[in-house]
């Protein structure tokens, strides 16, 4: 070969940045079926997050606790501003909201149990109240979504606060989905939905439009439970600086902002990876709109979306969050893309499973099918005997008791006897995208882009 | 004394709603009227309880929602989402109501003499409304479960992505929403009608009434009716 073929070999062969393998498969998947496509899990592609933050340990300038000795405490208190009885949690990480429907019983009751467990909440999602969760859940907050589906009077009064849900981080400005395989006779009923369908869920509320008819809705709640409970709001993270103050301004106890890297059962992949803002910006947003507004500490704030290490609370608390929510993280720690699930006491392989999935442990993000190779995502009473509630609470505990060791064991290092002590002073950032979004300082410099 | 009036005038609208939930089963309450309500919302919101409530006058938004027990009837025009998400009971609503009356309701029977707004009956997931006037535009959207008797004219997109819940309508319909259809009466559905409207008060002859029902086309994703979802 000499060197002009060797050339025009290589020029052959140029892909194209803006159509690569990736959008190809894109667009010949969307010739094929005519069809979106739908899945599980959260957005894919890299967004600034936590891990470009850093934490500014302490030495000259600071003084460390003694990480084995001097108590830092985790006290969490939430839903102070209008609730006579707010939430108490030992922990600031609490469980996101999450379906039975997406998810199997067991591994509500699991959640509800490691929660319990570690003195933090768990939330019910889309389809109402199992009588499992609120058994083994000591703090139980309850969602109102646009559905309604299973919402009802009873379970607003079994519950210990009330989240009203305006959106999710993976879809904001969409509506809930559960396809046909995920509704079984049991799903079916709490839904007051056809066994087998699939599910379209509103994405708006059915009895209001607006944030000052919200204000409305947040005082019939309180009036429905003598103003005993915290009224939550929860938000995908968008224009979040307006949706925290109209928020505030409707009367909320606390806010959870949703970040765009929140996971959801099954969703339009166009929205998971298109639509939203990082977490890390939201909660940026989220902060100055409660400060703009003086109401922070006073109104409680919730960031979730993309939290996943002690680290990633440790920062998140660091930059004004009250607490953090996990969604995805609790799923991984049940098992969720592990390559083995156990039954009864026997470890089997889950990779056949996966494959007929057409996918692998470590890539599945198949929720929407019902076919959890692992038993978590599904209502296939087989599949589902593959994670018992007793061995799923146990490692999720294990991986809360971690995070929770790694977050006060950072704010130790901070010099920090209490995790909400953690400051805006005392992180860095490491890319010029993450010190804009967050508005921090670039590590090393007190240069913070934009401002 | 088996009765109790409340004044808002002059008392906390927390105090009657307090007092529905906590106190009138224990002091043998059954009766309780409700004066100068003068748009006030949430008034008997979560009653749980054999307590028939007057409200004397024009009620706000979500008056009796989330009824469990009990019978609310207010004798004026009621706000939006009148009777929201109620589980049992019955709420009559003497005048007009506005927007998504009886949205995401369970159970329970819902009548409002005069006209309803948009979106009566908005994902409504069991319960029964009967309206005696006519009903606003997107009526009966995603309800799920139960039935609807409309004795005068439905607005634009009756019925729109229907469920399982079934419409009757007695005058004109200006438009269907997605999916839903007309469909022939049949002798239960001559009896359902008949009974729903025994129960309001009304006099009118289910024979004069069309049925309005899901065509399931919208059941499973079809990529033929993408701008129906």
């Amino acid at each position: 070969m000499n060197d002009n073929e060797h050339i025009l070999k290589h020029i052959a062969k140029e892909g194209s940045a803006g159509y690569d393998r990736k959008i190809m498969d894109y667009i010949h998947n969307a010739a094929t079926h005519g069809l979106y496509e739908i899945r599980g899990m959260g957005a894919k592609r890299a967004v600034p997050n936590f891990d470009d933050l850093v934490l500014l340990g302490a030495s000259l300038s600071r003084y460390p606790l003694e990480g084995y000795r001097e108590k830092c405490s985790t006290k969490t208190i939430l839903g102070t501003r209008f609730a006579s009885k707010p939430i108490e949690l030992e922990i600031p990480i609490t469980i996101a909201g999450m379906s039975f429907g997406a998810l199997s019983a067991n591994v509500k009751e699991s959640l509800g149990r490691a929660a319990t467990e570690m003195g933090t909440s768990t939330t019910t999602g889309d389809g109402g109240m199992t009588a499992e969760e609120r058994q083994s859940s000591k703090t139980l907050v309850y969602q109102c979504l646009p559905s309604r589906y299973g919402f009802n009077p009873d379970d607003v009064r079994r519950a210990d606060a009330i989240e009203i849900v305006i959106g999710q981080g993976a879809k904001p400005g969409g509506g809930g989905m559960l396809l046909g395989q995920k509704i079984s006779p049991r799903v079916a009923k709490m839904r007051t939905l056809p066994e087998g369908i699939d599910q379209r869920s509103a994405c708006r509320h059915p009895d209001w439009t607006g944030p000052d008819d919200l204000v409305i809705k947040i005082q019939e709640l309180r009036e429905m439970t003598d103003w005993e409970k915290p009224i939550y709001v929860k938000v995908g993270a968008t224009r979040t600086f307006h949706d925290v103050k109209l928020a505030v301004h409707a009367g909320a106890d606390v806010i959870v902002v949703d970040g765009m890297q929140g996971g959801t059962a099954a969703t339009q992949t166009c929205f998971i990876e298109h639509v939203g803002i990082p977490t890390l910006a939201a909660l940026r947003q989220a902060v100055d709109a409660l400060e703009d507004l003086d109401m922070k500490g006073k109104v409680q704030l919730i960031i979730s979306g993309g939290v996943r290490t002690g680290a990633d609370v440790a920062k998140a608390l660091a930059m004004g969050a009250d607490a953090v929510a996990i969604g995805q993280g609790v799923l991984y720690a049940l098992g969720c893309n592990h390559d083995a699930y156990t039954l009864d006491g026997v470890v089997h392989s889950a990779c056949n499973d996966y494959e007929q999935l057409g996918t692998a442990a470590g890539f599945c993000h198949h929720c929407h099918t019902g076919r959890c190779p692992v038993g978590i995502t599904t209502q296939d009473e087989q599949l589902a005997q593959r994670l018992m509630p007793d061995l799923g609470a146990k490692r999720l505990k294990n991986y809360l008791k971690t995070l929770n060791m790694e977050l006060t064991t950072l704010a130790r290092a901070c010099g920090k006897q209490n995790v909400h002590h953690l400051e805006r002073e005392d992180l860095a950032a490491m890319t010029i995208e993450a010190a804009a979004m967050a508005r921090l300082p670039l590590a090393g410099t007190d240069w913070v882009p934009g401002f | 004394m088996d009765s109790m009036n409340f004044d808002l005038a002059t008392t906390p609208l927390r105090d009657l709603n307090r007092f529905l939930h906590q106190d009138a089963i224990a002091q043998g309450i059954k009766q309780v009227t409700v004066l100068h309500p003068d748009g006030a919302h949430n008034i008997a919101v979560g009653l749980n309880a054999p307590v028939t409530v007057d409200i004397e006058g024009h009620a706000g938004y979500y008056a009796a929602g989330m009824l469990k027990h009990g019978e609310v009837t207010i004798h004026g025009n009621a706000g939006t989402g009148v009777a929201e998400n109620m589980m049992s009971g019955k709420v009559h609503v003497k005048g007009f109501a506005s927007v998504s009356a009886g949205a995401s309701a369970h159970g329970g029977l819902l009548v409002v003499d005069g006209d309803t707004s948009l979106r009566c009956g908005i994902s409504l997931k069991g319960g029964d409304i009967v309206v005696g006037g006519s009903v606003g535009s997107f009526s009966g959207f995603m309800a799920q479960a139960g039935r609807m008797v409309i004795c005068g004219n439905a607005g634009d997109a009756l019925g729109d992505s229907l469920y399982e819940a079934v419409i009757y309508v007695r005058g004109t319909i200006k438009s269907l929403g997605a999916d839903a259809r007309l469909e022939e009466m049949t002798e239960s559905d001559y009896q359902a009608v008949g009974e729903l409207l025994v129960a309001a008060g009304y006099s009118y002859d289910p024979h004069e009434f069309k049925r309005v029902a899901s065509a399931k086309s919208l059941y499973h994703w079809n990529a033929d009716a993408n701008q129906e979802y």
